[in-house]
């Protein structure tokens, strides 16, 4: 309880009896799209970090011998190329690996023809042209394919920004919703109560006077819908994260958070409380300065 | 204490339900109010405890003209006012001496100082035996004489009382208005609106009487403060 002394009997409203459940649904969408929002930058950042810089190439599948050929080739060009800080070929074993995800362990058959992939570094401070040397591998290696992994990343990036554009947008327009779900309660409680809000007007009240009643209330009502609708997300991403972390596949981002990213979670019950308290507050003195 | 200069008064679009209605209350003073029923005598008090704006005219409080007072200072003016109203205007969902403490609450008393004069009150309006009673199980004289302690519990400077013996035997009506007296003596301005002519003789008080919404009657004088006594 936030208030004192209870003059306006708030507590019997119908409407505000519903305020916590409403409240704890806003809460719970907010800190679903804000959990996602926080690991998905969480994995653009490592995405990021893990593979800018790099490049992958790939020498398509082919009669065993010309392709080990062309291997040889292309790992001889880039070796000779300045700017790259390395140039590594992936066996046959570490592609099939790369294969696991989407073919399942052990699926993969002797026969089935692999491409080879030559894992490429550059240097971060003095990196080639990328179409240069697009051109030297393919001469070196016709038919092979250079992955830059920044075109990729950047489109991945653009993808995770937009996502995390949509939850930015999630979480306002559910914060308006709270607002919007506040108002409406309380002017229905200043409705049901205008006899004796209009008392306490008469025998001296201030407006704060009778503010503070309502945004007592509301800042108690929107915490409890805040804590049910954390424990509620709280739960659901603990969930979410052990059903990602069981694929194991490196599909999905893993869905884990840090301790200031929980925290941030946690400080959604303390926003709503405080948006709940000012929406009240202003909604009130709003009502009451039209009184004489 | 209390003046009015040619106030007049409708509702809305509606015809004026108080017109050229001039006097004054001098302080201390102890007035009745009389006239029928739609005379206009609850929209006279409306005006004098802030409940309504008049259409026209001035309004004078504590020598102050509330049409200059800026809308922050009205509950400190109010707070000056006690009102008894017709209809009691009782929280229902609050116990008898919550109810005649709420003055004291509103204006941020300290909460012992609180129920130790809320107690004290009630004693003398009789009703010291229903301290925890909610207003719902109380009879209509009861409920009145806790409308009463809550109108005077914060010792106003002007007392408003409409129709305060209306639902009370003659024992206790003048009971309360040897109440309203003994307030008076303190200090505070009474003005009590009636229809009850017995109480009006017995306090031999002057009067002002409404017809059509307009100050007449044989103490319209007084009260425009021409009668000595007022």
């Amino acid at each position: 309880m936030f208030w004192t002394h209870r003059d306006l009997a708030l507590d019997s409203d119908p409407a505000r009896r519903f305020l916590p459940w409403l409240l704890a649904m806003i809460v719970y969408l907010a800190g679903l799209a804000l959990a996602g929002m926080m690991s998905l930058s969480a994995a653009v950042d490592r995405w990021d970090s893990g593979l800018s810089g790099t490049l992958t190439i790939q020498i398509p599948a082919a009669a065993p011998d010309s392709r080990d050929t062309a291997l040889a080739n292309a790992l001889a060009a880039l070796r000779a190329t300045p700017g790259i800080e390395s140039a590594r070929a992936l066996s046959a074993e570490e592609t099939a690996a790369l294969l696991e995800p989407w073919l399942g362990k052990g699926a993969l058959s002797r026969d089935l023809p692999l491409p080879r992939l030559i894992d490429v570094r550059l240097r971060k401070d003095a990196a080639p042209d990328i179409e240069g040397l697009t051109n030297l591998i393919k001469a070196a290696a016709p038919g092979a394919i250079v992955d830059d992994h920044k075109k990729s990343l950047d489109r991945l990036i653009h993808l995770a920004r937009t996502i995390e554009a949509a939850a930015i947008a999630i979480v306002v327009l559910v914060a308006l919703a709270a607002i919007a779900t506040v108002v409406f309660i309380t002017r229905t409680g200043l409705a049901l109560h205008a006899n004796n809000i209009e008392l306490l007007h008469l025998i001296g009240a201030a407006d704060g006077y009778v503010a503070r009643q309502f945004q007592g209330q509301a800042l108690d009502l929107a915490l409890r819908g805040g804590v049910i609708g954390l424990a509620l997300t709280v739960i659901t991403v603990i969930l979410l994260g052990r059903a990602a972390a069981a694929l194991g596949s490196g599909l999905l981002p893993a869905l884990s958070l840090s301790a200031l990213q929980w925290a941030v979670l946690a400080a959604v019950p303390l926003a709503i409380g405080l948006i709940g308290m000012m929406t009240a507050r202003i909604t009130v003195m709003g009502e009451l300065r039209k009184l004489p | 204490m209390v003046r009015f200069q040619n106030v007049g008064m409708r509702y809305g679009l509606g015809p004026e339900v108080l017109r050229d209605v001039s006097f004054h209350l001098p302080p201390g003073s102890f007035h009745f109010l009389s006239g029928a029923s739609g005379a206009g005598k609850s929209s006279l008090l409306k005006l004098m405890y802030l409940a309504c704006r008049p259409s026209r005219g001035l309004i004078s409080l504590f020598d102050t003209d509330i049409a200059t007072m800026p809308r922050r200072a009205l509950p400190a003016v109010r707070r000056q006012i006690g009102v008894v109203f017709q209809d009691f205007r009782l929280l229902d969902h609050m116990n008898v001496i919550d109810n005649v403490a709420l003055p004291l609450r509103v204006a941020g008393a300290k909460r012992g100082e609180i129920r130790d004069h809320a107690r004290e009150l009630l004693k003398w309006v009789g009703l010291d035996d229903c301290l925890d009673a909610l207003p719902p199980t109380l009879s209509g004289g009861q409920k009145q004489r806790v409308a009463i302690a809550r109108a005077v519990i914060s010792r106003p400077l002007l007392l408003l009382a409409d129709e305060p013996t209306g639902n009370v035997d003659d024992t206790i009506a003048m009971r309360l208005l040897r109440l309203f007296e003994e307030l008076n003596r303190l200090g505070t301005t009474v003005l009590i609106a009636t229809h009850n002519e017995n109480l009006i003789r017995r306090a031999g008080r002057p009067r002002l009487h409404l017809s059509g919404g307009e100050l007449t009657g044989p103490f319209h004088g007084a009260a425009t403060g021409e009668e000595g006594r007022a």
